[in-house]
């Protein structure tokens, strides 16, 4: 079993490892080299230009620094309320149920409503996309909540939710919500599933009511989901786009009150021909990507309780 | 450990829930107050997202038996006879049927790719101890978080390098590439907790390092292969931002996502939203079937890639 190891070894590797280092790494170590360019992407010639790019970025108030507001905003926003809904909706399945002869118990109907909430999560970004443009739009494109406000005599923005510069944002976050609430639910459930029963059954003898089984028991023990979610979530916070592009005015509107890191990027890149300046973003996106994951891990760990 | 569920495991932990409820009542002792005004409560606020789910999903569908003016004047009311013409004009005029058979040209070879590679790499990471092993392993999983973004335009010119822009070549391997961080991550952790007598046994018998994975590994990881594969399958059917770039210049090429958003953009023009809502009703199909079908494993594989 000793001989042939290395070639064995190496003849498994090689196509795996060759694709990625081709198709991932290189184009991502070149995009750092491009945002020390003044490159337009189109020409061959550039010249090396330093961090004049990075200092740029800063400067521009049209786009960047509303994009990087608002990616900012998600980053707080879609993380805490996806986490804080997910827990709370996982622990009314597990635990919200009657107290019958000491056992306590989940909710009916769990299953139902677990198929039903991580729907959203297998739908293609375009479709959520299509499904909630019209859901949000004007009352005479036929829009849902639009022309239900209507129906019950409440008042309704005229030209729909998205090309209200109030309200857009807030509009685009329900709906990265809405889509992400399931996949969370089902994640906490079963992380929760696996704590013994015995230790809410004892609390139950012990008087306690749900509110201080949640805090004092289901929480400790879910920390590191938590954690794992909260990492995740934010690089979702981080890469949204799609939803932005297939949804609102502008790509990015209207006045720019939805403009988002990823779509700044993609407007410099592919509509301004700026490629250099589109690829120190995308650094900076990177390197936000990685100092939170560096952080959250860091901070976020606590005494592991085995049980 | 509550996060060292192995993804087997998940599946059934995830339902010890529902199967929690005996269905005996016990009429001497009646339940709690406390426990009957909270029933009501989770129950309202479950129903109520249940519902946020369900209510707009089913009025899209209501939507696309409608004609046009319908949808604009009469928003929530039902069709008054359905209007099957919007489904033929989505399959027609709108190519959704072509964009169908374009995406699953591109991942019959993508996702067998994805599979194939990526259990290689995995493999040899979880069982073979080699200088650098470590390294190719944290490459990899270093891939999951970078913004893809960053890469779009470096891997369009790439691409462009060696003639493999706007073809379904350069799509596939693009794809593969792509989903091997998650694929390989995952896979790893699998195979490690394969039990290693067998293995063992298979080497007292004389198998070579490959008969050892093809015949004895391979099928032995099953469980999360299978995961794994519904996991790519969900993932590059709805990828949209790299068809996007690498596949823009024949849109009747598209694959399926961005056919979507080419008929959401031209309904803009047009103003057939009836035939647009009946293409995203024919995309959504398939993926709804797929999902009731294989739901528990679905719902187990996704999750159990965030469980690490």
């Amino acid at each position: 079993m000793k001989h042939g190891r290395y070639p064995f070894i190496l003849s498994f590797l090689a196509l795996p490892v060759g694709l990625y280092a081709w198709l991932v790494i290189l184009p991502f170590a070149q995009a750092f080299q491009i945002s020390l360019t003044d490159w337009s992407g189109s020409s061959n010639s550039f010249e090396y230009i330093g961090f004049d790019n990075y200092v740029n970025l800063f400067k521009d108030e049209r786009l960047v620094l509303p994009a990087l507001r608002h990616t900012g905003i998600i980053l707080v926003v879609l993380p805490v309320v996806t986490i804080a809904l997910g827990l709370f909706f996982a622990f009314m399945l597990n635990l919200g149920g009657r107290v019958r002869r000491g056992r306590i118990e989940g909710v009916r109907g769990a299953r139902f409503h677990k198929v039903v909430y991580f729907f959203p999560q297998v739908l293609s970004v375009a479709i959520i996309g299509i499904l909630w443009k019209q859901v949000y739009a004007p009352e005479n494109f036929g829009g849902l909540i639009t022309g239900a406000l209507t129906s019950v005599g409440l008042p309704a923005p005229v030209n729909g939710f998205l090309a209200d510069k109030r309200m857009v944002l807030a509009a685009v976050i329900a709906v990265l919500v809405w889509s992400a609430v399931g996949f969370y639910l089902v994640f906490f459930s079963s992380a929760m599933a696996s704590i013994p029963r015995d230790l809410y059954e004892a609390a139950i003898i012990d008087g306690a009511g749900r509110g201080p089984m949640f805090f004092r028991i289901t929480l400790p023990l879910l920390w590191d989901s938590v954690q794992t979610a909260w990492i995740y979530l934010s690089i979702v916070a981080l890469d949204v786009f799609v939803l932005i592009y297939m949804m609102t005015p502008e790509r990015g509107g209207p006045d720019a009150a939805s403009e988002v890191v990823g779509g700044v990027i993609w407007k410099y890149a592919f509509n301004h021909g700026e490629q250099a300046f589109a690829s120190a973003l995308g650094v900076v996106l990177f390197f936000a990507a990685l100092s939170l994951a560096v952080v959250s891990l860091r901070f976020g760990r606590r005494e592991r309780i085995e049980f | 450990m509550a996060t060292d569920t192995a993804p087997g495991s998940t599946a059934e932990g995830a339902s010890g829930a529902d199967e929690a409820a005996p269905p005996a009542r016990n009429p001497q002792r009646a339940p709690r107050p406390e426990g009957n005004v909270l029933n009501v409560f989770s129950q309202g606020f479950l129903w109520l997202w249940a519902l946020m789910v369900i209510i707009p999903v089913v009025w899209i569908v209501m939507s696309s038996f409608k004609t046009t003016r319908e949808i604009a004047s009469d928003p929530l009311g039902p069709p008054e006879a359905p209007h099957w013409a919007n489904y033929v004009n989505a399959w027609t005029n709108g190519n959704i049927g072509g964009y169908f058979l374009n995406t699953l040209q591109v991942m019959v070879f993508s996702v067998a790719g994805t599979m194939l590679l990526g259990a290689m790499a995995a493999y040899v990471l979880a069982r073979y101890e080699f200088p650098g092993n470590r390294v190719i392993y944290f490459g990899f999983a270093a891939g999951m978080m970078f913004p893809v973004f960053l890469a779009l335009f470096p891997l369009f010119k790439t691409l462009q390098n060696v003639s493999l822009l706007n073809t379904y070549t350069g799509l596939v391997i693009v794809y593969i590439a792509y989903s091997l961080p998650f694929t390989v991550f995952f896979l790893t952790a699998f195979f490690r907790t394969l039990p290693t007598g067998v293995a063992e046994a298979a080497v007292v018998d004389g198998a070579g390092h490959y008969r050892l994975f093809f015949q004895v590994m391979l099928p032995m990881a099953k469980p999360g292969l299978i995961a794994i594969t519904i996991f790519n399958i969900i993932g590059q059917w709805n990828q949209f931002l790299l068809p996007l770039v690498l596949l823009g210049r024949n849109p009747d090429d598209a694959m399926i996502s961005q056919g979507l958003a080419n008929l959401a953009l031209r309904q803009g023009y047009e103003g057939d939203s009836g035939a647009l809502f009946a293409g995203t009703v024919l995309a959504m199909i398939p993926i709804f079937i797929a999902y009731i079908l294989f739901q528990r494993q679905i719902q187990a594989g996704l999750t159990a890639g965030a469980i690490k």
